[in-house]
């Protein structure tokens, strides 16, 4: 029985109820299928799991002690500059509460060696020359789920608390994002490193979500040997955590990018809806179920519903590349059998 | 102004599509639904507009009827210009 099946959905309808899964059977048939893989398909003899403090790592570090026990676990905290202290205080929190052994690498001294900040910077003033020192940034999505066309806006703070926006423009766009994606793949360095000196593999943290609509960074967060919460809602992941005893400040973690200087939702960056409609949206999709059942469960207009879900394809289509592999002229047939 | 159109016709192909033949497209054919434009394409797109002819497009003008075939961009391009 795929354990991911809903247990308590009345056939027709379209409620949260739809995402309740059987929590123990599932963390149980993760752990199998963590030690399978292990064992049999990537010969390694534990996992590193960088802990950012979030809902996603803190369910597959939990996971992971659950499969292996806590000595087989080695979580990393990865700050830099930009990260918010709770997410630390939370990553820390809960690496003492499963057991495991753990290390806080600053990785802002690499990011500033990469010119991470400095090129964000240099793009940031080229459409507010004025941000300066104490300033502080964030980038969100607009017009998508609007009438259909997604484009980003640049919100900076002045020190004095003032908020400025305006549409960025495609090579300030571009620029501001590879500099951060800095961050994402200095990270996922740090974590092969300590893989490799253990003889360990590394866990990619991504939820349904977040691997279905190609949120993460190519070679950053999306580089990993296992992915242990890819297909679970981000719903269940909330509520797998709770099952496998995480402290509450854990449990109650709200979803952000802890990317930019300025607080930023994740549906204020990427998704077209806070990520409780947003799992109920995707599951919806997923099972064909018509964008007018989907206006009637999350109380939006019929012609909304039906933007979600353009969203959604158009998503899946863009980020498309980020899941795959190198592109070869022909199969290596001696490799890829 | 028919050349305006063959323009942009051109800059689309070079642009997007990197001069391939295989991928053709009529005047009217959403570039969304060919999958000749993503949203980094639009942007790429109204970047180039904004550059070349000296117009402003502005966020709410930042919708499909406007740019999301050749038949719109160029509409939309001449309703700009006149205004």
């Amino acid at each position: 029985m795929n354990m991911t099946e809903p247990l308590a959905a009345k056939p027709g309808a379209l409620t949260p109820e739809v995402l309740k899964i059987d929590l123990a059977g599932e963390a149980d048939r993760i752990g199998r299928w963590m030690v399978d893989t292990l064992v049999n398909k990537l010969h390694k003899r534990g996992v590193v799991v960088a802990m950012s403090g979030g809902i996603d790592s803190s369910c597959c570090a939990a996971l992971a002690v659950h499969a292996l026990g806590p000595k087989k676990v080695f979580g990393l905290l990865l700050p830099e500059r930009d990260s918010s202290s709770f997410s630390s205080h939370r990553g820390r929190m809960l690496a003492e509460h499963l057991g495991i052994e753990y290390e806080v690498n600053d990785i802002a001294p690499a990011l500033e060696g990469l010119g991470c900040y400095a090129r964000r910077d240099e793009a940031i003033r080229r459409v507010f020359p004025q941000y300066g020192e104490g300033w502080k940034n964030k980038i969100v999505i607009a017009g998508g789920t609007e009438r259909g066309i997604n484009f980003f806006k640049l919100v900076v703070q002045s020190p004095q608390g003032e908020m400025f926006d305006k549409r960025l423009p495609l090579k300030d766009y571009l620029q501001i994002v590879a500099a951060t994606n800095f961050k994402q793949r200095v990270r996922k360095t740090m974590e092969y490193y300590h893989a490799d000196r253990l003889n360990y593999a590394v866990i990619g943290t991504p939820n349904r979500l977040e691997y279905d609509q190609g949120f993460f960074v190519k070679n950053g967060d999306g580089a990993a040997d296992l992915k242990p919460i890819a297909h679970l809602y981000k719903t269940q992941v909330y509520a797998m955590v709770r099952h496998l005893g995480a402290p509450d400040e854990v449990c109650n973690a709200v979803p952000t990018t802890d990317t930019y200087t300025l607080a930023q939702g994740q549906d204020e960056f990427y998704f077209a809806l806070p990520h409780a409609q947003m799992d109920l949206a995707l599951w919806a999709y997923n099972h064909g179920r018509p964008a007018a059942e989907l206006a009637t469960a999350l109380g939006i207009a019929e012609d909304h519903a039906r933007l979600v879900y353009a969203d959604i394809e158009a998503k899946r289509r863009t980020t498309h590349y980020l899941h795959a592999r190198p592109e070869l002229v022909e199969p290596i047939a001696e490799i890829h059998a | 102004m028919p050349e305006t159109k063959a323009t942009l016709r051109q800059y689309i192909r070079d642009n997007f599509i990197l001069g391939s033949q295989a991928m053709n497209f009529a005047d009217g054919d959403s570039f969304m639904e060919l999958h000749i434009l993503d949203s980094t394409g639009f942007l790429e797109l109204v970047s180039h507009l904004e550059e070349t002819y000296g117009i402003t497009v502005k966020d709410e003008e930042m919708v499909p009827e406007n740019l999301d075939s050749l038949d719109a961009l160029h509409a939309f391009l001449m309703r700009k210009r006149a205004a």
